[in-house]
């Protein structure tokens, strides 16, 4: 069990000095999540809608878009030289393996997160201090869920044509149920209501991202043994 | 008298199909240690179907692959240690230096010592002023000799080579031969996949040849390679 | 090689008479529904397409959609290609029955909740299975090896069993329009007995259809994989 998780952090940690070393993918996924927050910007009236009322549907927008560009990348660094076979021929269960890529992805996801938060309070002007801890809390179990599938259909599309426009098609209707939950749990933290009136949501969130996990885990095998 | 050790490799009805196309049919082999085998064959033979069954890469329809006596399953990853791959690509990552690529090898080997093993691994190569070089900063011969270091790594016990001679010229050949020569002792084994019998054929102590996912021929080395090559075109052909 | 390719155009025959025979109950159906079940006396005609929007969107939901996902997770097992012939065909009718049951559904709501589409629960979580069956197809196209098309869409099917309750529940919360399930219910139907008779006619003739469907694209993919095969050799 420790020597598993070793070697996915062994796993993980080379994916993240490699993308520390090219920085593609975190960067023009960051890059992608301020365009977005422009373009939102531009896209209101801002006479006629309060941004506090669309402040949760632009985060969540952001988020969930600029984490598909992130994950894209995970799995065609494998593909480079054939790496991937070195994984999966060492002694290594696959559990480790996706396990170390979910963590890399996570990582970078939750990068790109801390770019955009900042960025999205300053540029709508939202006072949301005492809110923070609800909204990183949500953030990080919305992002858990999705970021599992996402790494088990990476590891599909890679082998696919038009791998990069595949991923979206794939991912976004498991964006969903987390899309909505968060959403839902935001909009009250947004409006200076306390944590504890969301707890409903950030269990429904707990148990989609234990069920997703779960079964990403356990298909993953099925993807990456020919 | 002690138990028998199991041998090296012992491969049963190995069967694998393509969709529609069958790459192996019911295929079996044994290789004990010290054995050098050469697998001939055309395209399309099943060649390097077989190679990634006995990696581990490939999960066979019907059959079984067993490495010292211990089957290749989903379930046991340690299964899998004593094999070792080098083929025409380096398994290695392009934006980690070879030092690193290495390193990392070592962890998911779990083998003791990882920074000094890796550097002994480069040196042995004559790589040790690369080191710090990216896989696609090297030559073709150099990013062989990276490849193979990567593969010797954990000091395998079963070497599985697929077609490592492509794009190599004579002097790099030649030096993969030396090293393949000083690999193969008594306590290994050795399976060289390929398309030219006389790149190998030195060192080699057995030959197979694959047509249609089965053996055509499996003998020890016959003495006259002339005699042979003469043989196996006819056996292609026929 | 021969009889398997005998064997490919038994069923497609076998396919074609059934998708037949399920077209011919239908359109028994279709008149027992307008001529011989009277008109609901709330929403007047418009219900009578109630019996084409229910049978089809149960088609999806409980059988065409869980079959094709359960026969991927058996294929996963047992690895046998026929599963995934079947679950690819099951998949393939099942959006073309998820798509009667979108383009049915506004022509229903339009008369009778005054709007073409609301984001209704049930509503949404077709529209996503839609989608998802969207991805599942397009996943298969963009897969050369049958192994590891078979072996993807399997696991798409997999994860997507797992999705479906949770758009379910979160669309759920979202509010909901839709009328309640009618027949399905533990006290007695709340369905009068003559349009009970024809939504029951319904689902028999529609399934007929769907196994028709199903044994001929079945059949036809078989026929396909043979030819491939017998290319190849």
């Amino acid at each position: 069990m420790v020597n598993a998780l070793k070697l996915a952090f062994a796993i993980a940690g080379k994916d993240i000095r490699v993308e520390l070393r090219t920085r593609t993918s975190l960067l023009s996924a960051a890059v992608f999540a301020v365009l977005v927050l422009l373009v939102f910007n531009f896209g209101r009236d801002p006479t006629a809608v309060a941004t506090i009322d669309l402040a949760p549907t632009i985060l969540w927008v952001t988020v969930s878009f600029a984490s598909v560009v992130a994950m894209n990348r995970a799995f065609t660094v494998e593909r480079e030289n054939a790496a991937f076979d070195g994984l999966l021929l060492a002694p290594v269960p696959r559990e480790s393996i996706y396990l170390g890529k979910y963590l890399a992805n996570l990582a970078f996801v939750l990068v790109v997160e801390a770019i955009a938060l900042p960025l999205f309070i300053l540029f709508f002007n939202l006072d949301i201090v005492q809110a923070l801890p609800g909204i990183i809390l949500t953030l990080l179990l919305a992002t858990a869920g999705f970021v599992a599938a996402g790494t088990v259909f990476s590891a599909m599309v890679v082998k696919t044509r038009f791998a990069e426009l595949m991923l979206p098609l794939l991912l976004l209707p498991f964006m969903v149920p987390p899309l909505i939950f968060a959403v839902k749990t935001t909009a009250p933290l947004f409006a200076g209501r306390p944590l504890s009136s969301v707890v409903d949501g950030l269990r429904f969130l707990l148990v989609f991202d234990i069920c997703i996990i779960t079964v990403s885990v356990l298909l993953f095998t099925a993807v990456v043994d020919e | 008298m002690p138990p028998a050790e199991p041998p090296l490799v012992e491969a049963r009805g190995l069967a694998r199909r393509y969709g529609a196309v069958r790459a192996l049919r019911g295929l079996d082999l044994t290789l004990e240690r010290g054995e050098v085998l050469l697998v001939l064959g055309p395209n399309g033979a099943g060649k390097s179907t077989l190679l990634r069954s006995l990696a581990g890469l490939l999960r066979p329809e019907a059959g079984t692959v067993s490495i010292l006596g211990r089957p290749l399953t989903r379930d046991d990853p340690d299964a899998r240690r004593p094999i070792g791959l080098l083929s025409h690509q380096s398994l290695l990552y392009d934006e980690l230096t070879l030092t690193e690529n290495l390193v990392l090898a070592g962890k998911l080997y779990g083998v003791p010592n990882t920074e000094a093993r890796a550097r002994a691994a480069l040196e042995e190569q004559g790589l040790l002023d690369r080191a710090e070089a990216r896989p696609r900063q090297l030559s073709r011969g150099m990013l062989q000799r990276a490849a193979i270091a990567r593969a010797l790594l954990h000091d395998p016990a079963l070497l599985l080579l697929d077609e490592p001679f492509t794009g190599l010229d004579f002097i790099a050949a030649d030096r993969l031969r030396a090293l393949l020569a000083t690999h193969a002792t008594a306590d290994r084994g050795v399976v060289i996949v390929t398309h030219h019998a006389a790149e190998a054929w030195d060192l080699v102590t057995r030959i197979g040849v694959l047509a249609g996912g089965q053996w055509l021929l499996e003998v020890p080395k016959p003495d006259d390679i002339n005699a042979f090559q003469a043989r196996y075109l006819e056996l292609v052909r026929g | 090689m021969t009889a398997d390719t005998d064997a490919a155009r038994g069923i497609i025959t076998r396919g074609v008479v059934l998708t037949l025979l399920g077209l011919l109950g239908i359109a028994v159906e279709m008149v027992l529904a307008i001529k011989f079940t009277p008109v609901e006396a709330l929403q007047g005609p418009a219900q009578k397409i109630f019996y084409v929007h229910v049978p089809a969107a149960v088609m999806v939901l409980w059988v065409a959609v869980p079959l094709a996902a359960i026969a991927g997770l058996l294929y996963l097992w047992l690895h046998d290609p026929r599963l995934d012939r079947f679950a690819a065909a099951s998949a393939e009718v099942g959006t073309m029955f998820c798509l009667v049951v979108i383009i049915t559904g506004p022509i229903w709501a339009r008369p009778i909740w005054g709007a073409w589409w609301t984001w209704d629960g049930r509503l949404t979580l077709t529209l996503f299975l839609f989608f998802l069956l969207l991805g599942y197809h397009t996943l298969r196209s963009a897969i050369r090896d049958p192994n590891e098309r078979a072996r993807f869409s399997a696991v798409l099917g997999g994860m997507g069993l797992v999705l479906v309750p949770f758009i379910h529940l979160s669309v759920y919360l979202w509010r909901g329009l839709h009328p309640k399930p009618i027949v399905l219910k533990p006290s007695a139907p709340s369905l009068p007995p003559e349009m009970l008779r024809t939504l029951l006619i319904g689902f028999a003739v529609t399934f007929i259809f769907y196994l028709g469907l199903v044994t001929l694209r079945y059949g036809i993919q078989l026929r396909d994989d043979l030819k491939e095969a017998a290319d190849a050799a």
